[in-house]
């Protein structure tokens, strides 16, 4: 039993089922971080200053609690990422299964560092006794950036079962295989529009 | 064992672990859905049957099943009234998230869909397995809150802070519950829209769509686009939980005379938006389905077509918009503005167009038909003024003067449980023996179906009906001894016992539908692919039950509407979807 439209678009709506779906899904998670933003802005509005006390020391703005090179230079960490997903679904266009390769690889790993430098920040914050249950605005922050992270893991699992096992469907059904990273990008774009405003919002504003 | 696998690998048969327990065939997880709801309909039902003994006799032992509960619930078989809390937030949430919702979105939805649209299954099988699969784990892990010590949640289905926050353990196992359900919701409502907008079978344009498969693409929106938020405050609320964020707990809280050790600086009415954010689209979730099981049930039975069949289309669509902007309607007394108020009050007086356009449509598909009374159609006729009391004794709740009075009285439970009990489950119990011979190629009894339904329909209205009137004399909801402390109660508390009385009589009731669900599975009457001699294509384009995984021998084509039913000038009384004759009309030379 074959279901229709896997790969071939329908005719009447234009799309395969999994760009459907993948769309579909994006929306339920505009929804689940416009939910957190939401939060964010409702506390926000009712503290009396922002972001307040925490650890023993009152911060009149955000940006001297948290380092904001640090997220600058994470943020273009994950726009990189993103462009290199993008090539990396070109290359298949182009039938060049090395260069998919290599950038997929590229992806995963800017993934990993973003990452990384995002654990050092954590580190910093919890030696210095910065911990969720110090202020809202911490609580805040953790929970965004946590959930945000937890995006990118997952992202890293799918990337990385394309670049590996998952990459022998290139030699059954190239289609379908470049079919499922252009899915697989959308969501890593999606993952990365989430920090284009978390990071504004969190550390800037 | 391997061995045995390895042999029936060669033959391409499917063993009985992947065809029955991991099935990835949307029919075998439509019943295992049903089955596991119907399970938890019946647990939340023996948790209200208990409750109800204490409301009816406050501190009395219970017979017959009391002695089986420990010291922490029941010493001496006396409910303590933690332990009443404990039923009355597990009733709610089992009712609601795992019984009705996987009902009629996944078994109903699942089963149906498919079939009625023409395709040879859900457009992600595998994620169907998977959202079954999480459902059940979220399923587990709220009952084995129960034995977690402090017991299962006690803050009741809305688990509203700071209550929530403070409250032991199981409420901790509630949001993990809740995060398994919601994560299951969510794949079921991408794999849902998905299948409908992209395996129609060719002809099947939206406007010949059947009622029932709207109604499942509206409810799908709903829970795609509502649950997100509640999963949100839930990773909110578990954060307050778990590492002591105040997201929910107001600076200088103080608890049992004590002031909490917390951060501050957190609202509970933050939680009281998000929830309701999701649980007003939720009431559309649990009604939606049900109307257009009904819908298709009275189309079929009254052998014409659905009366206004677009406006019930436009309708359905434009309630599930509506519905995303209603919520606060639930939050009157939480001391908001007046502008605000009269924006929610507005929004609510519009979303009943909608819905008594839905209601009328169906009363006047009635009119000038030939009714049969198949045991399908007496609960769908039974659903139809049910959902009367239950959407009109809403219109007082939703303005804010009565409201104040009214709210979180036993009116409030009297008016959600008329939409929802002999609303919503009357509806369900007509799609399961609508179905049935689908499923099975047997049809239920229809002598113990009709006993099914008088003794059903009866209890319910002597369940809800006071309800209506102890809430208007102003009786809280929520109270463990049913309101004997308060003289106010006083001249309308002897309708505890009435209440209690019809409510196991009602579990009486059900005796006939469970011996009657089991026994004709393989003893009751076989029957014709198309029993009913309906239109759609699940009846028409395969057998019944449909042959395997892929349903149909041929993928059908459709060359009209759902219900043409009687057509002047036809052979017969019914004219199947993909029927490709052209059909004299009598109605059109004239």
């Amino acid at each position: 039993m074959d279901i229709p439209y896997t790969v071939e678009e329908r005719p009447d709506t234009g799309l395969n089922n999994a760009k459907l779906g993948i769309w579909l899904f994006l929306a339920s998670e505009v929804m689940l971080f416009g939910g957190l933003f939401s939060a964010y802005i409702f506390l926000r509005i009712g503290a009396p200053e922002w972001p307040g006390t925490m650890a023993g020391q009152t911060f009149a703005t955000s940006f001297e609690v948290l380092n904001v090179p640090i997220g600058t230079f994470n943020t273009f960490v994950l726009i990189a990422s993103s462009v290199t997903m993008v090539m990396s679904w070109a290359s298949l266009m182009m039938k060049d299964f090395k260069k998919y390769k290599l950038y997929m690889g590229l992806t995963i790993l800017l993934a990993l560092a973003f990452l990384v430098v995002k654990g050092f920040e954590y580190g910093g914050k919890f030696s210095a006794g910065m911990f969720p249950s110090e202020s809202t605005f911490l609580a805040i922050y953790f929970t965004l950036t946590g959930l945000h992270g937890l995006h990118v893991i997952g992202g890293i699992v799918v990337n990385a079962y394309f670049w590996g096992p998952g990459a022998k469907m290139w030699e059954t059904d190239p289609d379908r295989f470049t079919n499922r990273i252009e899915i697989a990008g959308l969501y890593w774009h999606f993952v990365d529009l989430v920090w284009i405003f978390l990071f504004p919002t969190i550390y800037l504003l | 064992m391997a061995d045995s696998e390895k042999d029936h690998g060669h033959h391409h048969e499917e063993s009985f672990i992947r065809k029955y327990v991991f099935s990835t065939d949307h029919k075998v997880i439509g019943i295992q859905y049903g089955i596991t709801s119907l399970l938890f309909l019946l647990f939340g039902f023996v948790l209200m049957m208990m409750m109800r003994w204490q409301l009816a006799y406050p501190g009395e032992p219970m017979p017959l099943i009391g002695w089986m509960f420990g010291e922490s619930t029941m010493p001496d078989g006396v409910m303590l009234p933690e332990f009443y809390n404990q039923l009355g937030a597990m009733h709610g949430t089992i009712m609601v998230f795992l019984g009705i919702v996987p009902l009629a979105v996944g078994a109903f939805g699942n089963y149906v869909v498919p079939l009625q649209i023409g395709a040879p299954d859900m457009a992600f099988p595998k994620l169907n397995m998977a959202s079954y699969w999480v459902f059940f784990l979220g399923g587990v892990t709220m009952l084995i809150s129960f034995w977690v010590p402090g017991g299962a949640a006690k803050a009741g289905w809305t688990s509203y802070p700071p209550l929530a926050n403070i409250e032991t353990t199981g409420q901790t196992m509630w949001l993990i519950g809740m995060i398994f359900l919601i994560t299951s919701s969510l794949l079921g409502a991408v794999n849902f829209i998905t299948t409908i907008i992209q395996l129609r079978a060719p002809g099947l344009t939206f406007m010949r769509m059947p009622f029932f498969v709207w109604a499942q693409l509206v409810t799908s929106f709903l829970l795609l686009l509502a649950f997100p938020p509640l999963e949100a405050a839930g990773v909110l609320q578990l954060m307050d939980r778990v590492a002591d964020t105040s997201f929910f707990m107001p600076t200088g809280l103080v608890v049992s005379g004590e002031v909490m050790n917390l951060s501050g600086g957190g609202s509970p009415l933050l939680w009281q938006h998000l929830f309701w954010f999701l649980a007003h689209p939720e009431v559309y979730v649990l009604i939606l389905p049900a109307m257009g099981i009904v819908g298709e049930i009275i189309a079929n039975n009254t052998r014409k077509p659905l009366w206004g069949y677009k406006s019930l289309v436009y309708s359905v669509i434009f309630l599930g918009f509506m519905s995303f902007i209603v919520w606060a309607h639930h939050m009157y007394i939480t001391g908001m503005g007046t502008a605000i108020s009269t924006f929610f009050q507005l929004t609510t007086m519009i979303i009943s167009i909608p819905s008594v356009i839905i209601l009328s449509a169906l009363f006047l598909s009635l009119w000038g038909g030939s009714i049969r009374f198949t045991t399908p159609m007496l609960f769908a006729l039974g659903f139809l003024p049910m959902f009367g009391i239950g959407g009109l004794t809403g219109l007082p709740l939703g303005l804010a003067p009565p409201d104040i009075h009214l709210h979180d009285t036993y009116y409030v439970i009297g008016h959600f449980h008329y939409v929802v009990a002999p609303g919503t489950i009357i509806a369900m119990f007509a799609g399961i023996y609508y179905w049935y011979p689908k499923a099975t190629g047997r049809k239920m009894s229809d002598m113990l179906g009709k006993v099914h339904f008088w003794g059903t329909i009866i209890t319910m209205n002597g369940i809800f009906m006071p309800m209506f009137i102890q809430g208007m004399a102003g009786v809280s909801r929520r109270l463990y001894d049913g309101g004997q402390l308060y003289d106010l109660a006083e001249p309308v508390l002897h309708w505890n016992e009435f209440m209690s009385i019809s409510a196991w009589l009602l579990g009486l009731f059900q005796l006939p539908f469970i011996w009657n669900f089991f026994y004709s599975i393989k003893k009751g009457e076989k029957v014709d692919d198309n029993v009913w001699e309906a239109t759609t294509l699940e009846w028409t384009a395969t057998t019944s039950p449909p042959l395997g995984h892929g349903n149909f021998e041929v993928l059908p084509q459709v060359y009209r509407g759902p219900y043409e039913y009687s057509v002047p000038g036809a052979a017969s009384d019914f004219i199947p979807q993909n029927d490709p004759e052209e059909h004299q009309s009598v109605a059109e030379e004239a």
